[in-house]
Protein backbone atom coordinates (compact mmCIF):
# COMPACT_ATOMS: atom_id res chain seq x y z
CA UNK A 1 0.00 0.00 0.00
CA UNK A 2 1.46 3.23 -0.98
CA UNK A 3 -0.06 6.72 -0.32
CA UNK A 4 0.47 9.30 -2.89
CA UNK A 5 0.11 13.51 -2.54
CA UNK A 6 -3.63 12.62 -3.07
CA UNK A 7 -4.22 10.48 -0.46
CA UNK A 8 -2.28 12.16 1.96
CA UNK A 9 -3.94 15.51 1.30
CA UNK A 10 -7.09 13.62 2.05
CA UNK A 11 -5.70 12.17 5.08
CA UNK A 12 -4.95 15.98 6.45
CA UNK A 13 -8.59 16.66 5.23
CA UNK A 14 -10.32 14.20 7.41
CA UNK A 15 -7.87 14.83 10.37
CA UNK A 16 -8.83 18.96 9.96
CA UNK A 17 -5.20 19.61 9.74
CA UNK A 18 -4.32 22.10 7.19
CA UNK A 19 -0.93 20.94 5.29
CA UNK A 20 0.33 22.69 2.22
CA UNK A 21 0.62 21.40 -1.06
CA UNK A 22 4.54 21.83 -0.93
CA UNK A 23 4.86 19.71 2.38
CA UNK A 24 2.36 16.69 1.07
CA UNK A 25 5.41 14.77 -0.77
CA UNK A 26 7.32 14.68 2.38
CA UNK A 27 4.18 13.83 4.36
CA UNK A 28 2.89 11.06 2.15
CA UNK A 29 6.82 9.74 2.71
CA UNK A 30 6.39 9.60 6.13
CA UNK A 31 3.28 7.92 6.40
CA UNK A 32 4.77 4.91 3.78
CA UNK A 33 7.38 4.45 5.98
CA UNK A 34 5.45 4.15 9.03
CA UNK A 35 2.89 2.08 7.34
CA UNK A 36 5.92 -0.39 5.74
CA UNK A 37 6.70 -1.19 9.76
CA UNK A 38 2.62 -1.81 10.43
CA UNK A 39 2.99 -3.70 7.45
CA UNK A 40 4.60 -6.53 9.80
CA UNK A 41 1.49 -7.25 11.31
CA UNK A 42 -0.13 -9.15 8.03
CA UNK A 43 2.68 -12.04 9.16
CA UNK A 44 0.70 -12.69 11.79
CA UNK A 45 -2.20 -15.92 11.92
CA UNK A 46 -5.27 -13.88 13.49
CA UNK A 47 -7.64 -16.17 12.20
CA UNK A 48 -10.47 -17.11 14.59
CA UNK A 49 -8.97 -14.28 17.04
CA UNK A 50 -11.06 -11.89 18.09
CA UNK A 51 -9.98 -8.07 18.09
CA UNK A 52 -9.58 -6.92 21.17
CA UNK A 53 -12.08 -4.69 22.83
CA UNK A 54 -11.41 -4.39 27.03
CA UNK A 55 -7.67 -5.52 28.09
CA UNK A 56 -9.24 -5.88 32.07
CA UNK A 57 -12.03 -8.96 31.36
CA UNK A 58 -14.47 -6.48 33.78
CA UNK A 59 -17.99 -5.12 33.15
CA UNK A 60 -17.50 -1.40 33.10
CA UNK A 61 -19.12 0.27 36.03
CA UNK A 62 -22.67 1.63 35.56
CA UNK A 63 -24.34 3.81 37.69
CA UNK A 64 -27.88 5.49 37.84
CA UNK A 65 -28.74 7.66 34.53
CA UNK A 66 -29.41 11.02 36.81
CA UNK A 67 -27.86 14.29 36.90
CA UNK A 68 -24.78 15.02 39.25
CA UNK A 69 -23.83 17.51 38.33
CA UNK A 70 -23.79 20.93 36.32
CA UNK A 71 -25.36 24.45 36.00
CA UNK A 72 -22.15 25.92 35.65
CA UNK A 73 -21.68 27.97 32.28
CA UNK A 74 -19.54 30.23 33.73
CA UNK A 75 -16.79 28.00 34.46
CA UNK A 76 -17.58 25.98 31.32
CA UNK A 77 -16.93 28.69 29.35
CA UNK A 78 -14.24 29.80 31.27
CA UNK A 79 -11.36 28.92 29.02
CA UNK A 80 -13.31 29.32 25.79
CA UNK A 81 -11.17 31.75 23.18
CA UNK A 82 -14.48 33.36 22.10
CA UNK A 83 -17.80 33.20 24.49
CA UNK A 84 -20.63 35.42 24.28
CA UNK A 85 -23.65 35.60 25.77
CA UNK A 86 -23.02 32.23 27.57
CA UNK A 87 -22.56 30.54 24.58
CA UNK A 88 -18.99 28.97 22.41
CA UNK A 89 -18.87 31.85 19.66
CA UNK A 90 -17.41 30.25 16.22
CA UNK A 91 -17.60 31.52 12.34
CA UNK A 92 -21.13 31.36 11.09
CA UNK A 93 -21.60 27.19 10.21
CA UNK A 94 -24.88 27.99 8.74
CA UNK A 95 -25.99 30.77 5.59
CA UNK B 1 20.31 14.35 58.39
CA UNK B 2 20.95 14.50 54.49
CA UNK B 3 20.26 17.31 52.31
CA UNK B 4 16.29 17.95 52.18
CA UNK B 5 15.88 17.48 48.50
CA UNK B 6 17.97 14.46 48.17
CA UNK B 7 15.41 12.50 50.73
CA UNK B 8 12.87 9.67 49.62
CA UNK B 9 9.77 9.61 50.56
CA UNK B 10 9.92 7.15 53.29
CA UNK B 11 12.96 9.51 54.65
CA UNK B 12 10.88 12.44 55.02
CA UNK B 13 7.82 11.08 55.87
CA UNK B 14 10.18 9.41 59.12
CA UNK B 15 11.82 12.53 59.71
CA UNK B 16 8.67 14.77 59.60
CA UNK B 17 6.84 12.53 62.09
CA UNK B 18 10.01 12.36 64.52
CA UNK B 19 9.80 16.41 64.09
CA UNK B 20 13.63 16.23 62.99
CA UNK B 21 12.29 18.69 60.08
CA UNK B 22 8.95 20.39 58.41
CA UNK B 23 7.13 19.98 55.39
CA UNK B 24 7.97 23.62 54.72
CA UNK B 25 11.70 23.39 55.14
CA UNK B 26 11.83 20.63 52.70
CA UNK B 27 9.56 22.38 50.34
CA UNK B 28 11.72 25.53 50.62
CA UNK B 29 14.45 23.41 49.68
CA UNK B 30 13.52 22.10 47.04
CA UNK B 31 11.50 25.79 45.32
CA UNK B 32 15.48 26.95 45.59
CA UNK B 33 17.16 23.94 43.92
CA UNK B 34 14.38 24.17 41.34
CA UNK B 35 15.28 27.95 41.19
CA UNK B 36 18.56 26.67 40.52
CA UNK B 37 18.01 24.14 37.40
CA UNK B 38 17.07 26.11 34.79
CA UNK B 39 19.03 24.88 32.88
CA UNK B 40 17.69 21.12 32.92
CA UNK B 41 14.08 22.94 31.56
CA UNK B 42 12.32 20.26 33.81
CA UNK B 43 9.44 22.56 35.81
CA UNK B 44 7.74 24.62 33.47
CA UNK B 45 5.29 25.92 35.46
CA UNK B 46 6.06 26.81 39.19
CA UNK B 47 3.65 27.13 41.68
CA UNK B 48 5.47 28.01 45.15
CA UNK B 49 2.60 29.55 46.66
CA UNK B 50 0.09 26.74 46.50
CA UNK B 51 3.20 24.72 47.88
CA UNK B 52 3.53 26.86 50.79
CA UNK B 53 0.18 26.62 52.06
CA UNK B 54 0.16 23.19 51.43
CA UNK B 55 3.43 22.95 53.26
CA UNK B 56 2.21 24.84 56.32
CA UNK B 57 -1.26 22.86 56.63
CA UNK B 58 0.87 19.24 56.64
CA UNK B 59 3.05 21.36 59.13
CA UNK B 60 0.11 22.06 61.27
CA UNK B 61 -1.51 18.19 60.51
CA UNK B 62 1.64 16.64 61.67
CA UNK B 63 1.02 18.64 65.77
CA UNK B 64 -2.43 17.37 65.06
CA UNK B 65 -4.02 14.25 64.52
CA UNK B 66 -3.63 13.69 61.02
CA UNK B 67 -0.33 12.05 61.40
CA UNK B 68 -1.33 8.91 59.84
CA UNK B 69 -1.44 10.60 56.29
CA UNK B 70 0.61 8.77 53.74
CA UNK B 71 2.35 11.40 52.08
CA UNK B 72 1.88 14.06 54.74
CA UNK B 73 4.12 17.16 53.70
CA UNK B 74 5.83 15.59 50.87
CA UNK B 75 6.70 17.99 47.66
CA UNK B 76 6.23 16.46 44.79
CA UNK B 77 6.58 17.52 40.70
CA UNK B 78 3.21 17.02 38.81
CA UNK B 79 3.36 16.27 34.90
CA UNK B 80 1.92 18.33 32.88
CA UNK B 81 -0.55 16.32 31.63
CA UNK B 82 -2.36 15.83 34.71
CA UNK B 83 -5.25 18.94 35.11
CA UNK B 84 -5.06 21.04 38.31
CA UNK B 85 -7.11 23.70 39.28
CA UNK B 86 -6.33 27.15 37.85
CA UNK B 87 -2.55 25.89 37.15
CA UNK B 88 -1.73 25.99 33.69
CA UNK B 89 -2.22 22.45 32.45
CA UNK B 90 -1.18 22.00 28.51
CA UNK B 91 0.15 18.69 27.92
CA UNK B 92 2.84 20.98 26.72
CA UNK B 93 1.34 21.73 23.55
CA UNK B 94 0.48 24.85 22.28
CA UNK B 95 -2.80 24.03 21.56
CA UNK B 96 -3.66 24.10 24.99
CA UNK B 97 -1.71 27.67 25.65
CA UNK B 98 -3.59 29.45 28.24
CA UNK B 99 -5.79 26.53 29.63
CA UNK B 100 -6.19 26.72 33.41
CA UNK B 101 -8.57 23.97 34.57
CA UNK B 102 -11.88 24.38 36.49
CA UNK B 103 -10.87 20.64 37.73
CA UNK B 104 -8.36 18.78 40.03
CA UNK B 105 -7.42 15.46 38.21
CA UNK B 106 -8.36 12.74 40.76
CA UNK B 107 -4.69 11.62 40.61
CA UNK B 108 -3.58 14.85 42.19
CA UNK B 109 -6.60 15.21 44.78
CA UNK B 110 -5.69 12.22 46.04
CA UNK B 111 -2.78 12.73 46.53
CA UNK B 112 -3.56 16.35 47.89
CA UNK B 113 -5.47 14.66 50.15
CA UNK B 114 -2.73 12.04 51.20
CA UNK B 115 -0.96 15.41 52.24
CA UNK B 116 1.50 15.78 49.61
CA UNK B 117 2.86 19.55 48.17
CA UNK B 118 2.72 20.44 45.05
CA UNK B 119 5.99 21.98 42.99
CA UNK B 120 4.63 22.83 39.94
CA UNK B 121 4.16 21.36 36.66
CA UNK B 122 6.53 19.01 34.64
CA UNK B 123 8.10 19.28 30.94
CA UNK B 124 6.83 16.59 28.67
CA UNK B 125 6.20 15.36 25.26
CA UNK B 126 3.71 16.83 23.95
CA UNK B 127 0.19 14.97 24.58
CA UNK B 128 3.01 12.19 26.01
CA UNK B 129 3.55 11.61 22.37
CA UNK B 130 7.85 11.08 22.06
CA UNK B 131 10.59 9.11 23.93
CA UNK B 132 13.25 11.87 23.94
CA UNK B 133 11.23 15.11 25.21
CA UNK B 134 11.83 16.85 22.40
CA UNK B 135 8.29 17.55 21.04
CA UNK B 136 7.66 19.30 24.18
CA UNK B 137 5.80 23.48 23.04
CA UNK B 138 8.27 24.39 25.66
CA UNK B 139 11.41 23.04 24.35
CA UNK B 140 13.69 20.12 25.48
CA UNK B 141 14.18 18.68 28.95
CA UNK B 142 18.13 17.80 29.73
CA UNK B 143 19.15 14.51 32.25
CA UNK B 144 21.28 16.14 34.78
CA UNK B 145 23.67 12.93 33.45
CA UNK B 146 25.95 14.18 31.93
CA UNK B 147 29.29 12.47 31.01
CA UNK B 148 30.69 13.99 27.90
CA UNK B 149 29.85 17.75 26.23
CA UNK B 150 26.66 16.42 24.85
CA UNK B 151 23.26 17.44 26.26
CA UNK B 152 21.62 14.10 26.76
CA UNK B 153 17.57 13.69 26.77
CA UNK B 154 16.10 12.25 29.65
CA UNK B 155 13.61 10.22 27.88
CA UNK B 156 10.27 10.74 27.47
CA UNK B 157 7.54 11.40 27.14
CA UNK B 158 7.71 11.37 31.03
CA UNK B 159 11.15 13.61 30.71
CA UNK B 160 10.39 16.28 32.72
CA UNK B 161 9.44 14.13 35.75
CA UNK B 162 12.62 12.09 35.69
CA UNK B 163 14.93 15.17 35.05
CA UNK B 164 13.42 16.64 38.36
CA UNK B 165 13.73 13.15 40.62
CA UNK B 166 17.03 12.32 39.33
CA UNK B 167 18.18 15.77 39.91
CA UNK B 168 16.44 16.21 43.21
CA UNK B 169 14.16 18.98 42.77
CA UNK B 170 11.38 17.19 44.92
CA UNK B 171 10.85 14.18 46.30
CA UNK B 172 8.82 12.42 43.35
CA UNK B 173 6.66 13.05 40.55
CA UNK B 174 3.88 11.59 39.05
CA UNK B 175 4.32 10.39 35.60
CA UNK B 176 2.28 8.80 32.90
CA UNK B 177 2.68 5.37 30.58
CA UNK B 178 1.04 4.75 27.08
CA UNK B 179 3.69 3.12 25.57
CA UNK B 180 6.60 3.20 28.24
CA UNK B 181 6.56 6.88 29.00
CA UNK B 182 7.32 6.35 32.46
CA UNK B 183 9.55 3.49 32.75
CA UNK B 184 12.49 4.71 29.99
CA UNK B 185 12.34 8.05 31.32
CA UNK B 186 13.20 6.36 34.77
CA UNK B 187 15.66 3.82 33.01
CA UNK B 188 17.69 6.98 31.45
CA UNK B 189 17.94 8.97 34.54
CA UNK B 190 18.76 6.19 37.19
CA UNK B 191 15.29 6.04 39.20
CA UNK B 192 12.76 3.68 39.62
CA UNK B 193 9.01 4.28 37.48
CA UNK B 194 6.30 1.60 37.97
CA UNK B 195 3.57 1.39 35.61
CA UNK B 196 0.33 0.12 37.22
CA UNK B 197 -2.31 -2.64 36.18
CA UNK B 198 -4.59 -0.69 33.74
CA UNK B 199 -7.16 0.35 35.72
CA UNK B 200 -5.23 0.21 38.92
CA UNK B 201 -5.19 4.25 38.74
CA UNK B 202 -8.31 6.71 37.71
CA UNK B 203 -7.66 8.61 34.45
CA UNK B 204 -9.82 11.13 35.11
CA UNK B 205 -8.63 14.78 34.52
CA UNK B 206 -5.50 13.41 32.98
CA UNK B 207 -4.87 14.63 29.26
CA UNK B 208 -6.68 11.83 27.20
CA UNK B 209 -3.51 10.24 24.56
CA UNK B 210 -4.06 5.99 23.91
CA UNK B 211 -7.30 5.57 26.74
CA UNK B 212 -6.61 1.91 26.50
CA UNK B 213 -3.36 2.27 27.31
CA UNK B 214 -2.89 5.08 29.34
CA UNK B 215 -1.87 4.73 33.17
CA UNK B 216 -0.41 7.07 35.36
CA UNK B 217 1.97 5.73 37.93
CA UNK B 218 5.00 6.99 40.33
CA UNK B 219 8.45 8.12 39.45
CA UNK B 220 10.63 8.14 42.73
CA UNK B 221 13.98 7.83 43.98
CA UNK B 222 13.06 4.13 45.46
CA UNK B 223 11.08 1.25 45.22
CA UNK B 224 9.53 1.66 48.81
CA UNK B 225 8.70 5.23 47.60
CA UNK B 226 7.02 3.59 44.33
CA UNK B 227 4.77 1.62 47.30
CA UNK B 228 4.06 4.30 49.49
CA UNK B 229 2.81 6.82 46.53
CA UNK B 230 1.53 4.31 44.68
CA UNK B 231 -0.85 3.30 47.50
CA UNK B 232 -2.06 7.68 47.16
CA UNK B 233 -2.57 7.30 43.73
CA UNK B 234 -4.95 4.09 43.09
CA UNK B 235 -8.21 2.78 44.01
CA UNK B 236 -11.47 3.35 42.12
CA UNK B 237 -13.17 6.23 41.09
CA UNK B 238 -16.86 6.62 39.70
CA UNK B 239 -15.53 9.20 37.28
CA UNK B 240 -13.19 6.66 35.22
CA UNK B 241 -15.83 3.62 34.26
CA UNK B 242 -12.32 1.73 33.38
CA UNK B 243 -10.89 2.55 36.90
CA UNK B 244 -11.08 -1.02 38.91
CA UNK B 245 -13.51 -1.26 41.77
CA UNK B 246 -10.56 -3.36 43.76
CA UNK B 247 -9.54 -2.57 47.16
CA UNK B 248 -6.14 -1.10 47.38
CA UNK B 249 -3.76 -3.30 49.23
CA UNK B 250 -0.89 -2.11 51.74
CA UNK B 251 1.63 -2.02 48.92
CA UNK B 252 4.88 -0.82 51.53
CA UNK B 253 3.61 -4.13 53.71
CA UNK B 254 3.85 -6.10 50.89
CA UNK B 255 8.03 -5.13 50.47
CA UNK B 256 9.05 -7.90 52.78
CA UNK B 257 12.35 -8.37 50.47
CA UNK B 258 11.50 -12.37 50.95
CA UNK B 259 11.20 -14.03 46.76
CA UNK B 260 12.18 -17.48 47.88
CA UNK B 261 10.20 -19.96 45.71
CA UNK B 262 9.42 -17.27 42.97
CA UNK B 263 9.35 -17.87 39.65
CA UNK B 264 11.26 -15.34 37.06
CA UNK B 265 10.22 -15.72 33.15
CA UNK B 266 12.95 -14.81 30.95
CA UNK B 267 11.89 -14.31 27.41
CA UNK B 268 13.86 -15.63 25.01
CA UNK B 269 11.99 -12.86 22.38
CA UNK B 270 13.69 -9.77 24.16
CA UNK B 271 17.16 -10.61 23.33
CA UNK B 272 17.35 -8.61 20.35
CA UNK B 273 19.57 -8.50 17.57
CA UNK B 274 22.23 -5.64 18.11
CA UNK B 275 21.34 -5.70 21.27
CA UNK B 276 24.99 -3.38 23.38
CA UNK B 277 26.80 -6.35 25.32
CA UNK B 278 26.56 -4.27 28.44
CA UNK B 279 22.52 -4.47 28.48
CA UNK B 280 23.00 -8.44 27.86
CA UNK B 281 25.54 -8.21 30.86
CA UNK B 282 23.12 -6.56 33.07
CA UNK B 283 20.24 -8.38 31.94
CA UNK B 284 22.12 -11.58 33.18
CA UNK B 285 23.25 -9.78 36.31
CA UNK B 286 19.77 -8.92 36.70
CA UNK B 287 18.57 -12.57 37.00
CA UNK B 288 21.66 -13.75 39.11
CA UNK B 289 20.85 -11.47 41.59
CA UNK B 290 17.28 -12.87 41.55
CA UNK B 291 18.37 -16.55 41.70
CA UNK B 292 21.14 -15.81 44.56
CA UNK B 293 17.73 -14.26 46.23
CA UNK B 294 15.93 -17.38 46.44
CA UNK B 295 13.89 -17.40 42.96
CA UNK B 296 14.27 -19.75 39.48
CA UNK B 297 14.91 -18.59 36.93
CA UNK B 298 13.03 -19.93 34.06
CA UNK B 299 13.01 -19.26 30.32
CA UNK B 300 9.97 -18.56 28.90
CA UNK B 301 8.73 -17.21 25.36
CA UNK B 302 6.56 -14.71 24.34
CA UNK B 303 6.01 -15.30 20.86
CA UNK B 304 4.34 -12.41 19.32
CA UNK B 305 6.88 -9.93 20.75
CA UNK B 306 8.26 -8.83 17.62
CA UNK B 307 4.74 -7.61 16.56
CA UNK B 308 3.78 -5.42 19.69
CA UNK B 309 5.71 -1.72 18.19
CA UNK B 310 3.64 -1.88 14.43
CA UNK B 311 0.32 -3.08 16.70
CA UNK B 312 1.07 0.47 19.15
CA UNK B 313 1.26 2.16 16.10
CA UNK B 314 -1.81 1.02 14.84
CA UNK B 315 -3.34 1.27 17.99
CA UNK B 316 -2.15 4.23 19.71
CA UNK B 317 -2.39 7.09 16.65
CA UNK B 318 -6.10 5.47 16.28
CA UNK B 319 -7.11 6.19 19.69
CA UNK B 320 -5.43 9.86 19.87
CA UNK B 321 -6.84 10.77 16.76
CA UNK B 322 -10.12 10.32 18.41
CA UNK B 323 -9.42 11.93 21.74
CA UNK B 324 -7.48 14.73 20.22
CA UNK B 325 -10.07 15.54 17.76
CA UNK B 326 -11.47 17.18 20.51
CA UNK B 327 -8.90 20.22 19.66
CA UNK B 328 -10.78 22.55 17.90
CA UNK B 329 -10.21 26.53 18.71
CA UNK B 330 -13.63 26.37 20.39
CA UNK B 331 -13.53 25.24 24.32
CA UNK B 332 -10.40 25.47 25.17
CA UNK B 333 -6.67 26.62 24.04
CA UNK B 334 -5.72 28.17 21.22
CA UNK B 335 -7.55 30.07 18.09
CA UNK B 336 -6.11 30.72 15.15
CA UNK B 337 -6.56 34.24 13.23
CA UNK B 338 -8.75 33.84 10.41
CA UNK B 339 -8.25 35.42 7.16
CA UNK B 340 -11.63 37.13 5.45
CA UNK B 341 -13.68 34.72 4.21
CA UNK B 342 -12.55 31.61 6.33
CA UNK B 343 -15.44 29.40 7.74
CA UNK B 344 -15.67 27.12 10.13
CA UNK B 345 -13.84 24.19 8.46
CA UNK B 346 -10.39 27.04 7.98
CA UNK B 347 -10.71 27.69 11.36
CA UNK B 348 -10.32 24.08 12.71
CA UNK B 349 -7.44 23.42 10.15
CA UNK B 350 -5.77 26.46 10.94
CA UNK B 351 -5.96 25.92 14.32
CA UNK B 352 -4.98 22.68 14.74
CA UNK B 353 -1.76 23.05 11.91
CA UNK B 354 -0.78 25.83 14.52
CA UNK B 355 -1.65 24.12 17.51
CA UNK B 356 -0.24 20.80 17.49
CA UNK B 357 3.76 19.93 16.69
CA UNK B 358 5.09 17.79 13.86
CA UNK B 359 4.88 14.36 15.86
CA UNK B 360 1.61 15.05 16.50
CA UNK B 361 0.00 15.82 13.51
CA UNK B 362 1.89 12.64 11.79
CA UNK B 363 0.57 10.37 14.47
CA UNK B 364 -2.86 11.82 14.68
CA UNK B 365 -3.29 11.37 10.71
CA UNK B 366 -1.91 8.30 11.21
CA UNK B 367 -4.95 7.27 12.99
CA UNK B 368 -7.18 9.07 10.80
CA UNK B 369 -6.01 7.27 7.85
CA UNK B 370 -6.10 3.46 10.06
CA UNK B 371 -9.52 4.33 10.97
CA UNK B 372 -10.87 5.61 7.90
CA UNK B 373 -13.51 4.06 5.61
CA UNK B 374 -11.70 0.83 3.68
CA UNK B 375 -8.94 0.39 5.96
CA UNK B 376 -10.00 0.19 9.59
CA UNK B 377 -10.64 -4.03 9.10
CA UNK B 378 -7.19 -4.11 7.62
CA UNK B 379 -5.26 -1.98 9.46
CA UNK B 380 -7.16 -1.18 12.78
CA UNK B 381 -9.21 -4.39 13.55
CA UNK B 382 -5.50 -6.82 12.59
CA UNK B 383 -3.64 -4.69 15.08
CA UNK B 384 -6.49 -5.36 17.74
CA UNK B 385 -6.26 -9.21 16.83
CA UNK B 386 -2.77 -8.79 17.40
CA UNK B 387 -3.04 -7.43 20.48
CA UNK B 388 -5.44 -9.90 21.79
CA UNK B 389 -2.38 -12.67 20.82
CA UNK B 390 0.26 -10.67 22.41
CA UNK B 391 -2.04 -10.59 25.90
CA UNK B 392 -2.54 -14.28 25.58
CA UNK B 393 1.70 -14.56 25.70
CA UNK B 394 1.63 -13.31 28.96
CA UNK B 395 -1.37 -15.42 30.26
CA UNK B 396 -0.14 -18.28 29.13
CA UNK B 397 3.41 -17.77 30.90
CA UNK B 398 1.61 -17.21 33.78
CA UNK B 399 -0.91 -20.14 34.02
CA UNK B 400 2.90 -21.99 33.91
CA UNK B 401 3.47 -20.25 37.31
CA UNK B 402 5.54 -17.49 36.24
CA UNK B 403 5.36 -15.05 39.03
CA UNK B 404 7.35 -11.79 37.29
CA UNK B 405 9.30 -11.10 33.63
CA UNK B 406 12.96 -9.85 34.31
CA UNK B 407 13.66 -7.52 30.95
CA UNK B 408 15.92 -4.62 30.20
CA UNK B 409 14.00 -1.59 30.35
CA UNK B 410 15.64 0.04 27.25
CA UNK B 411 17.32 -0.89 24.70
CA UNK B 412 20.40 1.44 25.20
CA UNK B 413 21.14 4.26 27.76
CA UNK B 414 20.38 8.20 27.36
CA UNK B 415 21.34 9.47 24.01
CA UNK B 416 22.46 13.23 22.99
CA UNK B 417 19.63 15.53 22.04
CA UNK B 418 18.93 16.49 18.31
CA UNK B 419 21.06 12.88 17.81
CA UNK B 420 17.88 11.53 16.28
CA UNK B 421 16.64 14.24 14.51
CA UNK B 422 17.25 13.05 10.67
CA UNK B 423 16.29 9.75 11.83
CA UNK B 424 13.18 8.03 10.66
CA UNK B 425 10.30 8.23 13.27
CA UNK B 426 10.03 4.46 13.63
CA UNK B 427 13.98 4.97 14.70
CA UNK B 428 12.09 6.60 17.73
CA UNK B 429 9.78 4.38 18.25
CA UNK B 430 12.01 1.72 18.95
CA UNK B 431 13.07 3.01 22.26
CA UNK B 432 9.63 1.28 23.47
CA UNK B 433 10.70 -2.48 22.58
CA UNK B 434 10.85 -3.32 25.49
CA UNK B 435 7.72 -1.93 27.41
CA UNK B 436 5.42 -1.31 24.92
CA UNK B 437 3.81 -4.94 25.34
CA UNK B 438 3.01 -4.42 29.27
CA UNK B 439 0.61 -1.46 28.33
CA UNK B 440 -0.86 -3.70 25.24
CA UNK B 441 -0.89 -6.28 27.53
CA UNK B 442 -2.80 -3.90 30.60
CA UNK B 443 0.05 -5.33 32.72
CA UNK B 444 1.90 -3.63 35.57
CA UNK B 445 6.13 -3.14 34.72
CA UNK B 446 8.48 -1.55 36.76
CA UNK B 447 12.16 -0.10 35.71
CA UNK B 448 14.65 -0.35 38.21
CA UNK B 449 18.05 1.14 37.77
CA UNK B 450 21.01 -1.58 37.87
CA UNK B 451 23.75 -0.57 37.03
CA UNK B 452 26.07 2.29 34.50
CA UNK B 453 27.08 1.69 31.23
CA UNK B 454 31.02 1.84 30.55
CA UNK B 455 30.58 5.68 29.62
CA UNK B 456 28.78 5.92 33.02
CA UNK B 457 25.30 6.59 32.29
CA UNK B 458 22.55 4.38 34.00
CA UNK B 459 20.69 1.29 32.83
CA UNK B 460 17.59 0.30 34.30
CA UNK B 461 16.15 -3.21 34.27
CA UNK B 462 12.21 -3.90 33.67
CA UNK B 463 10.10 -6.25 36.04
CA UNK B 464 6.49 -7.03 34.48
CA UNK B 465 3.64 -8.78 36.94
CA UNK B 466 0.83 -10.34 36.53
CA UNK B 467 -2.27 -8.10 36.91
CA UNK B 468 -3.38 -6.13 39.90
CA UNK B 469 -0.28 -7.88 41.60
CA UNK B 470 1.71 -4.59 42.02
CA UNK B 471 2.54 -5.96 45.79
CA UNK B 472 4.48 -9.03 44.59
CA UNK B 473 6.09 -6.60 41.60
CA UNK B 474 7.02 -4.29 44.10
CA UNK B 475 8.29 -6.83 46.39
CA UNK B 476 10.60 -8.59 43.57
CA UNK B 477 11.45 -4.81 42.44
CA UNK B 478 12.56 -4.45 46.23
CA UNK B 479 15.28 -7.47 46.11
CA UNK B 480 16.09 -6.77 42.71
CA UNK B 481 17.53 -2.83 44.09
CA UNK B 482 18.62 -4.12 46.97
CA UNK B 483 20.92 -6.83 45.30
CA UNK B 484 21.51 -4.08 42.60
CA UNK B 485 22.69 -1.51 45.19
CA UNK B 486 22.44 1.52 42.90
CA UNK B 487 23.31 4.51 44.56
CA UNK B 488 24.66 6.60 41.63
CA UNK B 489 23.73 10.33 41.40
CA UNK B 490 24.69 12.49 38.28
CA UNK B 491 27.13 15.09 39.37
CA UNK B 492 25.83 18.50 39.74
CA UNK B 493 26.92 20.88 36.54
CA UNK B 494 23.39 22.79 36.26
Amino acid sequence: MSIDDKTAAHVAKLARIKVEEDALPALAQEFNNILGFIEQLNEVDVEGVEPMVSVTPMRLKRRADEVTDGGMPERILANAPDAREGFFAVPKVVE
Amino acid sequence: MTELTRLTIAEARDALRKGETTSLEITEACLGAIEGAGALNAFVHNTPEIARDQAKAADERQQGRDEALAMNGIPLGIKDLFCTKGVPSQAASRILEGFKPEYESTVTQQLFDAGSVMLGKLNMDEFAMGSSNETSVYGDVVNPWKVDGRALTPGGSSGGSASAVAADLCLAATGTDTGGSIRQPAAFVGITGLKPTYGRVSRWGVVAFASSLDQAGPMCKSVRDCAIMLGAMAGHDPKDSTSADLAVPDFEAALTGDIRGKKIGIPKEYRMEGMPPEIEALWADGAAMLRDAGAEIVDISLPHTKYALPAYYVIAPAEASSNLARYDGVKYGHRAQMAQGDGITEMYEKTRAEGFGAEVQRRVMIGTYVLSAGFYDAYYNRARRVRALIKKDFEDVFAQGVDAILTPATPSAAFGLGEMADADPVQMYLNDVFTVTVNLAGLPGISVPAGLDKQGLPLGLQLIGRPWEEGDLLNTAYSLESAAGFVEKPAKWW
